[in-house]
C-alpha cells in the first residue's frame, strides 16, 4: 500500500539513482537522522552513552568496515582487533604530537593510516585465499599487539604500557577525557558513523562494489570478464582498514580515554566484530547495524537480567552470556544463516503486497 | 663443541617437544577438517572441557555446584570420592561421545550444505558455548591435574650431556612430560593411521573424507561417520587437555592453544595428517630458536606471533601449505 514504487515518478536522471528509490524508506532514513541528531543529544546521560550508544555507533563502523571486506569482498579477515588497535594508536600518537590540530582530522587521519597497515596485511590475499587467509590475517592480530606492547615509541614511553587520551576539544568543546559531556562524545560518534555509512552505501552500489562482489563470487571467473583482482582485493582491504581504523580511534579517544592493548584489542574483538557482521547478515550495510546493536544490547540485557532482577553472582551471570551468546550465534545461523538483514528483506517483500498475501 | 652451539641444541630439542603438543591439537582439526569440510575452531576449547571433566570425575566435584548454590542456597561442592584415574579417562572420553553426538545432531545436521564460513562461525559460536558450559559446570578456577604422568627435568639426560661442554655446561634440560607427550603422540597417530587403514569405520570414514555422495551412495551413513569423527577429535581433545593440563594447569589458556594450532594447520596443509606433525615441530623449533636467537634483541615474547607470521609468508610461496591437496581452480 504505501511501501511500493509504484506512483513515485522519478523526472530526472539524479531521482532514478538516488540511494533510497522508495519512498516510504527515504522518509525513514530522515526521521532516524532527526532523532538520532535532533532528539537523542538532549535526552542522553552518561550511563546511556557509555554502556548503549557509545560502543553502538563505534562498533557500527567497524562493522560496516569489515563487512565491506568480509561481506562484500569475500576475503575473511580475523584481524580487526589488530587493525582497530592501528587506528587507536595512530590517533593517540597524532593527538600527542599535533595537539592543536582538530581532533576529525586526527581521526580521519588515524583511519588512513590503517587503510595502509591493512593493504599491506592484504598483500597475500592474492596468493592465499578462503581459510587459509583467514588464519593468515591471524598474523596481523598477534604481530600488531605484540609491537605496540613491545615498542615503548608508540605508547610515548609511559610507566604503565598504556595509551590515555589527553583532553582535547572540536570547536570549543571537549569531547576526549573525563570532562567531556556525553551528547558531544556521541554526536562526534555519530557524525563520523552516518558520514562512514553514506560513503559505504555508495561505494557498495557502484562500479567499486559490484568489482568486489564480482570477486567475491568468483574471483576467476571476475577476472575472465576484467575486473582486476588486485585492485579489487586491495580497495577492498584499504577502504576496510579506513573504517577499521576509525572506530579504532573512536574506541579509544572518545569511548574508553585509556587503553591497554592486549585487553581492548585482543582477539576477542575480532571475532566480536565478526559475529555482528555474521549475525547482522553478510554483505548488508543495515545488518551492519543490526549485528552492532543486538552484540551491544545483549550483554547489558543479560546483565540487567541476571545480576539486577534475579540477583545471581555476577561471575555466573559472566558464564551465562558467554553460553547464551554462543548458542545464539548457533541458532542463528541455523534459522537464517542470512542474518538479521535478511529478515528485513523479508519483511520488505511483505509490505510491498500488503494488504495482498502472494 | 662450544657452549652457544649446545645451549642452541637444547633449544631446538625442546622446541621439538613443545612442537608436538601443538601437533597434538592439530591433529584434531585435521581429522574433523577432512571428514566434513567444517574447520573445527571449538578444538582447543573441546580439550579444555575435556580437561576440566576429567579433573572433576576424578575429585568427584558436583556439576553446576555454582549454579546449584546459587539459586537453593545450598553448599554442596564435592561428592566425597575420588575416581582413579584411568576410570575418569575412561568416564570422559564417554562424555566426550555423547558431546560429539549432540554437536551432530543439534548443530551440524541442520547446517549441511552451508557456506564453509558459516560452518566455521558456527564452530566459533559452539567454543563460546562450550567455554562457558565448562566454567558453569565445573567452576572456573584453575585446577591441577595429575593423571600420574613424571614431571620435572630428567636428570639421565642431564647427566649424561653434562660432559660435553666446558664446566658451566650442566647438560641438556628436558622435561620428562614432554617425553611422554612425544611417546603418546607416535602411538596416537600410529593408532589413528591403523584405525583408518584397517578397520570398516577407517575405511568408511576415509571414503567420506573423498567424497561425501560417493559414500552415501554405497550405503555408508554420514550421520555416524561425523558422529565417530567427533568423537576421536574429542579423543585427541582428551588426550591433547591432558597433556597440557599436567604442563601448565587446567585453565582458560588452555583454549588458546587452539590458535596456535592454526599456523601448524597452515604450514603442514589442512587435509594431511603427516602435515600436522611435521608442521608442528616446525612451528615448535622455529619459534625457540627464534626467540633463543633474536627475541632478545626486539624485546622477547616473539613466540606470540612468530608461528603466525612464518605461516604467513610460507603461504605466499605455497598456498596449500607443505603436504596439503593441491588446489585447482576452475571456472
Amino acid at each position: 500500500m504505501f511501501y511500493r514504487e509504484a506512483g513515485d515518478f522519478k523526472v530526472s536522471y539524479q531521482e532514478d539513482s538516488q540511494t533510497f528509490p522508495i519512498k516510504f524508506d527515504r522518509v525513514r532514513y530522515y526521521v532516524v537522522l532527526a532523532v538520532a541528531f535532533g532528539l537523542i543529544p538532549f535526552l542522553i546521560n552518561d550511563y546511556w552513552a557509555n554502556a548503549i550508544l557509545l560502543p553502538f555507533l563505534i562498533y557500527s563502523i567497524a562493522a560496516i568496515g569489515l563487512n565491506i571486506l568480509v561481506g562484500y569482498a569475500g576475503q575473511v579477515s580475523l584481524g580487526t582487533g589488530g587493525f582497530m588497535a592501528v587506528g587507536a594508536y595512530a590517533c593517540y600518537k597524532l593527538m600527542t604530537t599535533f595537539p592543536e590540530v582538530s581532533m576529525f582530522i586526527h581521526v580521519i587521519l588515524a583511519g588512513g593510516i590503517t587503510g595502509l597497515v591493512c593493504v599491506l596485511f592484504g598483500l597475500p590475499s592474492l596468493r592465499i585465499k578462503g581459510f587459509y587467509l583467514a588464519v593468515a590475517t591471524l598474523a596481523a592480530q598477534f604481530f600488531l599487539v605484540w609491537l605496540f606492547n613491545r615498542v615503548p615509541w608508540f605508547y610515548n614511553y609511559s610507566a604503565s604500557g598504556q595509551i590515555n587520551a589527553p583532553e582535547r576539544d572540536v570547536f570549543g568543546i571537549i569531547i576526549t577525557g573525563p570532562n567531556a559531556p556525553s551528547w558531544a562524545t556521541y554526536l562526534f560518534c555519530l557524525i563520523f558513523l552516518t558520514l562512514c555509512a553514506i560513503v559505504a552505501r555508495n561505494l557498495t552500489r557502484g562500479t567499486q562494489g559490484r568489482s568486489w562482489m564480482a570477486i567475491r563470487d568468483m574471483d576467476i571467473a571476475a577476472e575472465i570478464i576484467g575486473v582486476n583482482p588486485l585492485r579489487a582485493k586491495l580497495t577492498a582491504f584499504a577502504v576496510s582498514g579506513f573504517f577499521i581504523g576509525v572506530s579504532g580511534a573512536l574506541f579509544f579517544a572518545i569511548y574508553l580515554g585509556a587503553v591497554e592493548v592486549g585487553e581492548a584489542f585482543g582477539i576477542t574483538k575480532s571475532f566480536l566484530v565478526l559475529f555482528m557482521v555474521i549475525i547482522g547478515g553478510l554483505g548488508s550495510i543495515f545488518g551492519s547495524f543490526a549485528g552492532a546493536a543486538f552484540l551491544v544490547l545483549l550483554p547489558v540485557v543479560l546483565k540487567v537480567v541476571g545480576v539486577d532482577v534475579l540477583g545471581w553472582p555476577t561471575d555466573i551471570v559472566a558464564h551465562f552470556q558467554l553460553v547464551i551468546v554462543g548458542a545464539l550465534i548457533v541458532f542463528f545461523l541455523i534459522v537464517e544463516p542470512h542474518g538479521l538483514a535478511q529478515l528485513w528483506r523479508v519483511a520488505k517483500e511483505k509490505l510491498r503486497l500488503w494488504p495482498f498475501p502472494h | 663443541m662450544s657452549d652457544q652451539f649446545l645451549f642452541a641444541t637444547e633449544v631446538f630439542i625442546n622446541g621439538l617437544m613443545a612442537g608436538v603438543l601443538y601437533a597434538l591439537v592439530a591433529l584434531g582439526f585435521v581429522l574433523i577438517y577432512k571428514a566434513s569440510g567444517i574447520f573445527n575452531y571449538a578444538q582447543g576449547v573441546m580439550a579444555l572441557f575435556a580437561a576440566m571433566t576429567l579433573v572433576g570425575i576424578m575429585q568427584g566435584q558436583v556439576p553446576f555446584s555454582h549454579i546449584i548454590n546459587a539459586i537453593f542456597g545450598t553448599e554442596v561442592h564435592h561428592f566425597g570420592w575420588h575416581v582413579p584415574a584411568l576410570m575418569a579417562i575412561l568416564l570422559t572420553v564417554g562424555v566426550m561421545v555423547i558431546f560429539a553426538w549432540l554437536v551432530q545432531r543439534i548443530v551440524m545436521r541442520h547446517l549441511v550444505g552451508q557456506e564453509p564460513i558459516i560452518l566455521f562461525m558456527a564452530t566459533i559460536g559452539l567454543a563460546y558455548f562450550l567455554e562457558g558450559f565448562s566454567d558453569l559446570m565445573w567452576g572456573s578456577e584453575i585446577k591441577t591435574l595429575d593423571v600420574g604422568l613424571p614431571q620435572g627435568g630428567s636428570f639421565w639426560i642431564e647427566d649424561m650431556t653434562a660432559g660435553l661442554g666446558s664446566d658451566n655446561f650442566y647438560g641438556f634440560f628436558i622435561d620428562q612430560l614432554d617425553i611422554v607427550a612425544t611417546v603418546v603422540a607416535v602411538l596416537l597417530v600410529a593408532g589413528l593411521v591403523l584405525f583408518s587403514q584397517y578397520t570398516k569405520q577407517g575405511r568408511a570414514m576415509r571414503a567420506v573424507a573423498d567424497d561425501h555422495q560417493a559414500a552415501l551412495s554405497v550405503g555408508i551413513s554420514l550421520n555416524f561417520i561425523w558422529i565417530l569423527v567427533w568423537s576421536v577429535a574429542g579423543f585427541v581433545a582428551l588426550v591433547a587437555g591432558i597433556m597440557w593440563g599436567t604442563k601448565s594447569g587446567v585453565q582458560f589458556s588452555l583454549s588458546l592453544i587452539a590458535l596456535k594450532a592454526l599456523p601448524v594447520l597452515m604450514l603442514g596443509g589442512f587435509t594431511s595428517i603427516p602435515g600436522a606433525i611435521v608442521g608442528g615441530l616446525i612451528i615448535g623449533v622455529g619459534e625457540k630458536l627464534f626467540e633463543f636467537a633474536i627475541g632478545p634483541m626486539v624485546g622477547g615474547a616473539t613466540e606470540n606471533w612468530f608461528a603466525y607470521v612464518l605461516a604467513l609468508l610460507f603461504l605466499v610461496f605455497r598456498p596449500q601449505g607443505l603436504f596439503g591437496e593441491k588446489i585447482i581452480e576452475r571456472v
